[in-house]
């Protein structure tokens, strides 16, 4: 086994296992760290496929943001210390055969598929050809999708302040 | 580098997914939902990162998708912490089974 | 100068005034509702009259033959290019006689009612139905396709109805008006298949074409319709008969007579109008209308109104005699009287001398016209002082009731037959027509006007003679100048009408027909009816004992005829016992058990189902994600490997 096998294998497990955890935990508060370092494996896993842009704003955004957005929450809505409830048996156990098949249904699908792998002239996803094809406006740019997305972001801004403001008592 | 079979990320990435399914239907705690969905979205990106890379390496494609799932991951994640907070504000409770006047 | 819209106005007045009257004559006009429909009425009499002057001695001849002129038409309905039905205005002899009477008569009523029913709280409806009837009935004369005259019958028989239960807190005339409808309407049953079988056969709606297709031996429209048959008789036959049946719902001919007594519980100018002088002649008037058909095509149905006519007549005359409530009688005679009209019709021929008992049949429907309603007005007149329908309650009115007497009398004659009163001349006329063409009929028809001379003095002399009166309370007049005007009028018309040359204005062809009187024929049925008379005068003139030894003698017949020989009770057996309990129960205990506990079923299964599956819509996101994403699964399922 190579170096390079090793360390995606112990990225994996890294991911597997702190996502498993997070989702299990009863406390919330870990829950959120779990799911930091779950995202830190995923940061590393597109490190390790050799896509740094996508990891570092992986870590900019999830890591910087979204978890720490998730926490101030956490410590917003909940007293510490507190232990969530767990689920009844019905619903883990409706949860678990869900979950079960769909992963053996689309594991099976993965399997018999047989994957093309195209061999032609690599493009590498540098910040400048990222950067370049994003905004162009040729055949294959991808200006009006980020146009719309930065629009999406404007609004869910100000949704999120609109919704969370805290609205005055009436006199 | 290139040894790393494709299932093999594509089980971590499918594992991860219904990881995150599975959260989202036990967890009665709705900033645990959120972050369960997180974890399914965090898994797609793997998988849009992935195929980009061994199938379509001339293209970034893959790249752009993964880029707009985070953004839009990003302002669901403000919206719906919005939506907590204010549900918790009004209800005390960010239990989903106590947010179910709507059933009406 | 026959103008359509002039004609329709006739027609139109009526109903205007019963729009005016319906909607706001309860707020607007109260006490003047009466002098609203009077005057409107007498409008429709005057234009009635201008046109029976311009028809029958302006432009209705041509040649010596009065013609059939369409004033007004106008397409209604069209179902295919042949069929349609129109809406138009018809006139020919009959019409015209029939509208001069139904608006005279309506008149007559719609003043006595001014007193009749004076103070009355419901006084502005009884004046807006009386219109509506007028309306109706006009329409249902002047109809020039069969269509339209079922639409008006049915309008007259709405607005009977209505009349027959204006007193709706009595329950007897609920019952009454509930009787008469339903059983006017089940004749109505068949006039409506017998009017589908000869259109769709004629391919035409229309009377004259009806008529014309009908009646020529060439043409391939009466062949076709004698020629297809349905358990013995031909299409023709049914359709006439049933057409008949119709009449006979109307005119209260045996069997489907039961309603028109019962009918008396209505105001008495009503029955006037309604039940005595112009609705019940319907019958009569719809088979003259289609008289050609009858007796040039065929002549098996029309001897079926022959003797359902003689029998009805017979048999009304006999329930009459013992009759106690003198509304009863009265509508009894009427009965017998149509029953009379009826058989006339029967009897007679298309065209030439032949078609005697034609005119006859119109000729006494024309007088009996006025001196039943004289006789009804009368009557009520009687009622209104006595405050009863019962003869044992009166006796001796003649010093109190001078005109009413006077005018009863000349009724009573006329009824009778005697010379020169107008009963006298229609009756003879009818039974010669049956002499000519049938013994038994002319011997039966003989013994009816005796029996109906007999019935209608003992009702006479019980009313105004018998026993002194010993009159309770208060003696207030005879009765307003509106209500002594008309029993006048009237009075006067039945000493006149029989002098009216009929023959010469109504025929069955058109043409004139000369009557001339037999001295000698004329002698044995007055004879007869004087009999009758003298027979009346000697057991009813002075209370004596006479009439119940009579009919303690005859006690099986009186006590049946007192009974009107149980057909009420034959029907209600019918209709309660076997249809009610045969056919009803069964139909009923079906409806409440299958088909009602069909739909329970399917409700109760729903209910089953809703109340085991409610708890899947519990409120709760994550169930239904789970919900969900199963149903995803099984989409992949479905169509990645089961539909691949």
């Amino acid at each position: 086994m190579s170096i390079p096998s090793v360390i995606f294998y112990m990225i994996s497990a890294m991911i597997l296992i702190c996502g498993y955890l997070s989702v299990t935990t009863r406390k919330i508060f870990r829950a959120a760290i779990y799911l930091l370092f779950c995202l830190i494996g995923i940061a590393a896993l597109f490190f390790f496929l050799e896509n740094d842009f996508i990891a570092a704003v992986q870590i900019v955004v999830y890591v910087g943001g979204i978890v720490v957005l998730i926490i101030f929450s956490i410590f917003l809505t909940h007293k510490s210390g507190e232990e969530m409830p767990m689920a009844s048996l019905k619903k883990e156990v409706a949860a678990l055969a869900a979950v079960v098949s769909g992963f053996i249904l689309v594991f099976y699908l993965i399997h018999t598929n047989t994957f093309i792998m195209d061999s032609n002239e690599k493009v590498a996803p540098t910040v400048n050809n990222i950067g370049t094809q994003m905004l162009s406006t040729d055949k294959f740019g991808y200006v009006l999708p980020f146009e719309v997305v930065s629009m999406l972001l404007l609004a869910a801004m100000i949704g999120a302040i609109v919704i969370a403001i805290k609205v005055k008592p009436k006199q | 580098m290139n040894q790393i079979p494709l299932e093999h990320i594509l089980f971590v990435s499918t594992a991860l997914f219904f990881i995150g399914v599975y959260g989202f239907f036990t967890r009665k705690n709705m900033i645990m939902m959120l972050m369960s969905v997180e974890l399914i979205l965090n898994s797609v990106n793997i998988n849009f990162i992935t195929f980009n890379k061994y199938l379509f390496p001339d293209k970034l494609n893959g790249v752009f998708f993964s880029i707009f799932i985070i953004v839009i991951a990003a302002a669901e994640a403000a919206v719906a912490i919005a939506i907590i907070i204010n549900l918790y504000r009004s209800h005390n409770s960010i239990d989903v089974d106590d947010t179910n006047e709507m059933k009406y | 100068m026959l103008e359509g819209k002039v004609i329709s106005l006739i027609i139109l007045l009526p109903l205007i005034s019963f729009l005016i009257l319906g909607f706001f004559g309860r707020r607007y006009f109260k006490t003047f509702s009466g002098i609203v429909g009077t005057t409107s009425i007498f409008a429709s009499t005057l234009l009635s009259l201008i046109t029976a002057y311009q028809y029958f001695f302006v432009v209705g001849q041509v040649n010596g033959v009065y013609q059939k002129i369409i004033a007004l038409k106008y397409t209604w309905l069209q179902f295919t290019p042949n069929i349609s039905i129109d809406l138009g205005i018809i006139l020919d002899p009959i019409s015209v006689m029939m509208i001069v009477v139904v608006t005279f008569i309506s008149l007559m009523v719609h003043v006595y009612s001014l007193g009749y029913m004076k103070g009355e709280d419901r006084f502005s409806v009884y004046y807006s139905f009386l219109s509506l009837f007028t309306f109706s009935m006009l329409g249902l004369v002047l109809a020039c396709n069969i269509f339209q005259i079922y639409i008006f019958w049915e309008l007259v028989g709405v607005s009977s109805f209505l009349l027959i239960g204006f007193y709706y807190d009595k329950p007897s005339a609920v019952a009454a008006s509930k009787k008469a409808f339903i059983v006017t309407r089940f004749a109505d049953l068949g006039f409506l298949i017998g009017i589908l079988i000869l259109s769709f056969n004629a391919e035409t709606l229309d009377f004259e074409t009806l008529i014309q297709r009908l009646t020529s031996p060439e043409s391939t429209y009466l062949k076709g319709i004698v020629a297809s048959s349905f358990l013995g008789f031909s299409a023709l036959s049914w359709g006439l008969v049933l057409v008949f049946m119709g009449g006979a719902g109307k005119s209260a001919m045996f069997p489907l007579h039961i309603w028109l007594p019962d009918a008396m519980e209505g105001p008495t100018p009503v029955s006037a109008l309604i039940h005595a002088a112009t609705m019940v002649v319907a019958g009569v008037y719809l088979v003259a209308r289609l008289f050609p058909i009858y007796a040039l095509s065929c002549p098996g149905a029309l001897h079926v109104v022959a003797y359902v006519g003689i029998f009805s007549s017979l048999f009304a005359a006999i329930i009459a005699c013992t009759q106690t409530d003198i509304k009863r009688v009265l509508a009894y005679s009427t009965m017998s009287q149509i029953g009379f009209m009826m058989f006339a019709l029967g009897v007679s021929s298309y065209g030439g001398e032949n078609g005697l008992g034609y005119m006859a049949s119109m000729f006494h429907l024309f007088t009996h016209a006025m001196f039943k309603a004289l006789l009804f007005l009368g009557a009520g007149a009687v009622i209104h002082y006595v405050h009863s329908n019962d003869m044992k309650d009166m006796g001796g009115l003649r010093k109190f009731m001078p005109i009413t007497h006077l005018t009863f009398l000349i009724a009573c004659l006329a009824i009778a037959g005697i010379p020169p009163f107008a009963g006298f001349f229609s009756k003879e006329e009818i039974l010669s027509a049956a002499f000519q063409s049938n013994p038994v009929i002319f011997y039966l028809a003989i013994a009816t006007a005796g029996i109906t001379a007999f019935y209608m003095f003992r009702l006479y002399f019980s009313i105004f003679w018998n026993k002194e009166a010993h009159l309770h309370g208060e003696h207030h007049g005879e009765g307003s100048t509106t209500m002594m005007l008309p029993l006048i009028i009237l009075g006067v018309c039945s000493i006149v009408a029989g002098f009216v040359p009929f023959g010469k204005f109504v025929s069955s062809d058109g043409a004139e027909l000369h009557t001339e009187m037999h001295l000698t024929f004329s002698i044995a049925p007055v004879l007869i009816a004087l009999g009758g008379i003298f027979l009346a005068m000697s057991f009813y003139k002075n209370a004596n004992e006479k009439a119940n030894n009579i009919s303690v003698v005859l006690k099986g017949i009186y006590t049946s005829a007192y009974h009107k020989f149980y057909f009420d009770e034959i029907y209600l057996f019918i209709t309660k016992k076997l249809i009610f309990n045969l056919i009803g129960r069964p139909a009923a205990w079906f409806d409440r058990n299958i088909v009602d506990g069909f739909i329970n079923l399917l409700a109760t299964l729903t209910q089953e189902i809703s109340d085991t599956i409610k708890g899947m819509q519990s409120g709760r996101v994550q169930n239904y994600a789970i919900y969900f994403f199963f149903g995803i699964i099984g989409f992949v399922i479905l169509f990645i490997f089961l539909l691949k």
